[in-house]
């Protein structure tokens, strides 16, 4: 067993994780609403000596024309999908079946911040089942503990949030449903 | 959890002055999630690579690569090499001249500053830093790989 004060420290990191995250969320927005993406001579891992600058495409290029968002690509992945802006091939091999699920489950139900519901709509029209079920997470409604100080380490939601889906700093995207209100019926209640 | 939200705001204060303290807010953001392999290629005398998700995912779903080619979730963690491509597999896939440009466009996949390790670029984890999480995943034994790659390489 952990020690109380332990625990206590613990929780302090996460506040102040989370404390940080928020600010990085804010600044940049404060700073300019316009969406800018830094050519690849300047992102930090292109090598400007690379003959492939010149063929590559830049980001801004593709990235601008999509629905816009604050964050990470600055791109609504969802939005660009759901409008038809984009549609991406579902499968190389011929065989695969394509899965799609439309329920939504509710998490964080006993937190102190928003409740969390998680839609399987929007993620399963970009990924297979088996991507999350059953290594990631059990699917049974309750049957998975989660913890957002995991989620900051790259763990559970964390594994796409934060990477290549939309980041952490979003917090209002993931903590979506009021708590004081009464709770959509159509959703599972997961823990 | 049943924290009060003066603690948070005591925190973000705190934090708040750490930062101004070390310049440390980023007004530069480039969270594409671009994947720098470079298990082998610093070894090999290539630049390292660079795959871009925003580039491809604009074409494909997550499920087509990470389902259909089992690409693992993890930067460096498929352990890719150049016999595995020319055989069909991962990248292979696809760059072999018939869903995309073939396999002997070297520069565009090996398009990395040389010395640049393994890892998933600019994301919210990489960013912060924070416990127990790392700037990049260390790369997989491998007899190919003289050192992990830190330092600048001419
Ligand atoms: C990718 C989705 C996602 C994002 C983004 C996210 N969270 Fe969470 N968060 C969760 C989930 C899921 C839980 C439930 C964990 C549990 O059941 O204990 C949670 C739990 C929490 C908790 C602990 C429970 C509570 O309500 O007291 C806090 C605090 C929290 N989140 C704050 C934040 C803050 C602040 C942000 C933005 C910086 C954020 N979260 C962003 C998914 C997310
Ligand atoms: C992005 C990750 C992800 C994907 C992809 C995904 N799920 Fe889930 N699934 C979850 C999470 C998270 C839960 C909530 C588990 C909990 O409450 O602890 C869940 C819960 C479930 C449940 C139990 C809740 C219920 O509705 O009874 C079932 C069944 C389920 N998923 C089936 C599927 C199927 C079928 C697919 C593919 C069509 C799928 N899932 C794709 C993450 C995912
Ligand atoms: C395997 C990857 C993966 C995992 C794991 C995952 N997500 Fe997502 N999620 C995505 C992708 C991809 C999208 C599409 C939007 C994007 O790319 O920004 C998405 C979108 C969402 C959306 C937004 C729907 C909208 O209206 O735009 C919410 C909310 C969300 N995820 C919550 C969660 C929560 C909560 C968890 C953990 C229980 C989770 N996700 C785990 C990949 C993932
Ligand atoms: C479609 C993308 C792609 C193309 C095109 C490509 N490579 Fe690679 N190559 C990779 C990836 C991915 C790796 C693994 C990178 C790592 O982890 O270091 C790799 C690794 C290598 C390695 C080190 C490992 C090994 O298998 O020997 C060499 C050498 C190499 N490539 C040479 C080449 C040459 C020469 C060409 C052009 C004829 C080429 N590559 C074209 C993607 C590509
Ligand atoms: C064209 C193929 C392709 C598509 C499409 C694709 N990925 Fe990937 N993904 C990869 C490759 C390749 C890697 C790196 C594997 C390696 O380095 O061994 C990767 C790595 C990842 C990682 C691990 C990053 C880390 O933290 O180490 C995540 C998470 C991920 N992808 C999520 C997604 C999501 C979510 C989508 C859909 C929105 C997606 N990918 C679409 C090929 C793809
Ligand atoms: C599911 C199919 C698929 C897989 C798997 C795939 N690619 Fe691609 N890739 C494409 C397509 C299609 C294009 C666009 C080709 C064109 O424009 O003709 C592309 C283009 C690219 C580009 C050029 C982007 C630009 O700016 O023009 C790079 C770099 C690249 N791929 C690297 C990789 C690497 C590295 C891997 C393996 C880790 C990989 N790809 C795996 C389908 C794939």
């Amino acid at each position: 067993m952990r020690s109380r004060r332990g625990r206590r420290r613990s929780r302090y990191y996460l506040w102040l994780l989370l404390a940080t995250l928020i600010l990085i969320a804010r600044t940049p927005v404060a700073a300019d609403m316009a969406r800018r993406w830094l050519p690849l001579v300047k992102d930090g891992i292109h090598d400007p000596k690379s003959p492939a600058l010149r063929l590559l495409q830049q980001p801004g290029e593709a990235l601008s024309r999509l629905p816009a968002d604050v964050a990470g690509s600055q791109v609504n992945w969802t939005a660009a999908l759901e409008q038809g802006r984009i549609n991406p091939r579902t499968n190389i091999l011929p065989e695969t079946k394509i899965r799609v699920l439309d329920t939504d489950i509710l998490l964080n139900l006993r937190g102190g911040t928003p409740i969390v519901r998680f839609p399987h709509r929007q993620h399963t029209v970009w990924l297979d089942c088996g991507n999350c079920h059953e290594q990631l997470f059990k699917s049974k409604a309750g049957a998975n503990k989660f913890s957002m100080q995991l989620i900051l380490q790259g763990e559970q939601c964390g594994v796409c949030h934060g990477a290549v889906a939309f980041p952490l700093t979003q917090c209002g995207r993931c903590h979506n449903t009021a708590r004081d209100k009464p709770l959509p019926a159509a959703a599972v209640r997961g823990s | 959890m049943n924290a009060s939200w003066r603690e948070v705001a005591a925190c973000a204060a705190l934090a708040a002055s750490v930062m101004v303290l070390s310049g440390g807010v980023r007004e530069a953001r480039a969270e594409y999630g671009d994947v720098v392999m470079n298990n082998y290629s610093d070894g090999a005398g290539m630049r390292p690579v660079v795959f871009p998700h925003w580039f491809h995912r604009v074409r494909f779903r997550c499920k087509a690569c990470h389902t259909d080619l089992g690409i693992k979730f993890k930067a460096g963690g498929n352990e890719i090499n150049m016999l595995k491509i020319i055989d069909g597999q991962y990248c292979g896939a696809c760059h072999n001249g018939s869903v995309a440009w073939s396999v002997e466009n070297c520069d565009l996949c090996h398009s990395a500053k040389p010395g640049t390790p393994t890892q998933l670029h600019e994301s919210t984890i990489n960013l912060l830093g924070g416990p127990g999480t790392s700037a990049a995943v260390t790369p997989a034994a491998s007899p190919m790989t003289a050192k992990p790659a830190t330092g600048g390489r001419k």
